[in-house]
Parts: structure tokens; sequence; C-alpha cells
């Protein structure tokens, strides 16, 4: 997560998250917000020239609906670098996307009544 | 959902969602490092909870003779998340975030479309607190106090806690045992009447 004209050190990590990301700006949570929910659209091929990481996700997301931070803690992914192979996904219409939070930070009372309906079922 | 892990295959299958779901809410649960947050998600998660690191870039204060500049150093921080089906078509996600100020570019991604915060307090370690309530109130989250009482004989009163952490009247105060789900819950349940309210 380097501005333009900072340096961060060069450790293994950085390096590894360097190729996979092809050294580009990760993108923010505008984007793709941690709990939105991504999985393969059906009839997709993937894409020539994929790297591991892209396979991987390829893989998991083909078996149903994930959050990004899960399809990140599953791979073992920085959640910066699965957000952005997620990104370029979607963008190239491979992906599904599902239950995006609205852009304004508006509280959803339909949703507060789930959450709590939901909750107080797990209470005997 | 299937719930019943009984055969390897279920526990296979149930790493997803289920493909009702449409919808995705996302709670925080917050406070100083060793709160007792990750514990929290877990004893209420139906996955078993999962981490995932976010890089930092900060500031350093050392300073590289040879170039003569200001290092900036990466900083991993670790993210652990769990996650409940609350009915056929919602799924929550409970999300750890450690309360240091200097995150706050991991707080800002954190805070956006969140309902709101759980903040665990330790009793024993109050003033630890303080940095964390600046935290959500910088963000504009909706909070409740959870104090995580491994020891309810060594735990200040409501009251105390009230007053040592300066807090609003309507704010809720519970009590929970993080280990417990039940106790969890009760604590969830208490920062979701207090959002209704809010939102009234």
């Amino acid at each position: 997560m380097t501005t333009p004209g900072e340096e961060a050190p060069v450790t293994s990590d950085f390096v590894r998250s360097y190729v996979i990301t092809g050294g580009r700006d990760l993108p923010s949570s505008e984007e793709l917000a941690l709990h939105t929910l991504v999985t393969l659209a059906p009839g997709r091929t993937l894409p020539l020239g994929a790297g591991p990481e892209v396979k991987a996700i390829w893989e998991l997301c083909a078996g149903g609906y994930l959050s990004v931070a899960e399809v990140a803690g599953h791979l073992g992914l920085p959640v910066g670098v699965a957000r952005l192979l997620l990104t370029d996904l979607s963008e190239q219409g491979h992906l599904l996307r599902r239950a995006e939070p609205p852009r304004a930070q508006n509280v959803d009372r339909a949703t507060l009544e789930k959450v709590l309906n939901g909750l107080q079922s797990l209470i005997g | 959902m299937d719930s019943n892990p009984s055969s390897a295959e279920t526990a296979q299958k149930s790493i997803y969602v289920s493909s009702e779901v449409t919808n995705a809410a996302k709670i925080l649960v917050v406070g100083h490092f060793a709160v007792g947050k990750t514990t929290l998600i877990g004893s209420l998660s139906e996955i078993t909870p999962l981490r995932t690191e976010e890089k930092m870039t900060q500031a350093s204060v050392h300073v590289d003779d040879l170039r003569g500049v200001t290092d900036k150093t990466t900083t991993t921080v670790a993210l652990d998340f769990g996650r409940l089906t609350l009915s056929d078509d919602l799924v929550l996600y409970l999300f750890g975030t450690p309360g240091q100020q200097r995150f706050m570019q991991l707080w800002e991604d954190m805070a956006r479309g969140a309902l709101g915060a759980l903040l665990l307090v330790d009793p024993a370690r109050l003033e630890e607190t303080f940095p964390v309530i600046d935290l959500v109130e910088r963000y504009g989250l909706e909070y409740a106090i959870a104090v995580n009482c491994f020891d309810p004989a060594a735990t200040y009163s409501e009251a105390e806690v009230r007053e040592a952490l300066d807090l609003l009247p309507d704010t809720p105060v519970v009590y929970c045992d993080a280990r417990d789900q039940q106790s969890s819950a009760m604590a969830l349940i208490a920062l979701v009447r207090h959002l209704l309210e809010r939102a009234a």
C-alpha cells in the first residue's frame, strides 16, 4: 500500500506481493468491500497466462459465494492483493458480486431487525 | 446452510455462503491488544475464524544514514474474522479490528459499510480503551461496550466503567464472557438494539 513516491523496504514478502500485482497500486475498499460476496460467473474460461494466485482464486470461487475477506483468508493472500486480483476478474466479467454495501453510511432498519432476530435465535 | 458438520463432505461445503444469501452485514469487534476479540469471534463464528493480513505503510523513526532520508516501513496487521448465517438470505461478518491509532488506513476500510462496533474492554486495563473509543467515534461508528470479565469478582461496576470511560448515558454497557457463545451473542444483541434505537 505504498503511495507514489514512497519507498517500501524490499523483503521477500514485499517482493511476492509486488510480483503478484505487477507493482500496481492496490484498489481501495470503495472498489470491493471486505464483506462483498463473490463467486465465479457460469461458463467462464480461465484467462490465458493467469498466475498461480489467480488460478487459486478461480478454483476457490468456482465452489460458491465467499466474501472478499474469506477469499484472502483461505488463500493466505494479503487483503489488498486479493482485492486487486478480484477487481481484475470482476472487470473482465468473470465474477458475480452480491451484497455490495451502500456507499452512504445509512443504517438499514430492516437489516438491523434481521440481524437482531438472527442473534436472538442463538440464545436459548 | 447446513450447520451439522457430521461428515467431511459437509464440512467442506460449509466454507461457502448459502446460495440464497443476498445480503451481508458487517459488525466490527474492536478493542486493545489481547482483549479477547478473536475469542469472541470464534465463539460465534460458524466457520473456523480466518486470518488475513493488511499491509500498512508508515513512517519510521529510523533514518538511513547512507541516503539521509526517513524510511517507511511496512507493518503487517492481522485481521481475524468470522461468519454467522442469521437467516436464509443474510450473513453477518464479524471483523476483529486492532485499536492502534497508527492503523487509520485500515480503520477507514473496516468502518465502511459496518453496522456498528462492539467495543471489548478488559476491566483490568481500562485506560487502554481510550484510544479505541477515540477511533470508533472518529469514524462515526455507533458502539456498545462489552466488558470481558474472566473473573467477575475482580471487575468494576457498570457505574464505575461508565465514569472511567466517560460514556454517554445511552451507550450500552454489558458484561460478557467472550469464550461463551450465548454470552457473546447477548453482547451483540445489546449493540444491535442500540443501533435500532439510534436508527429510529
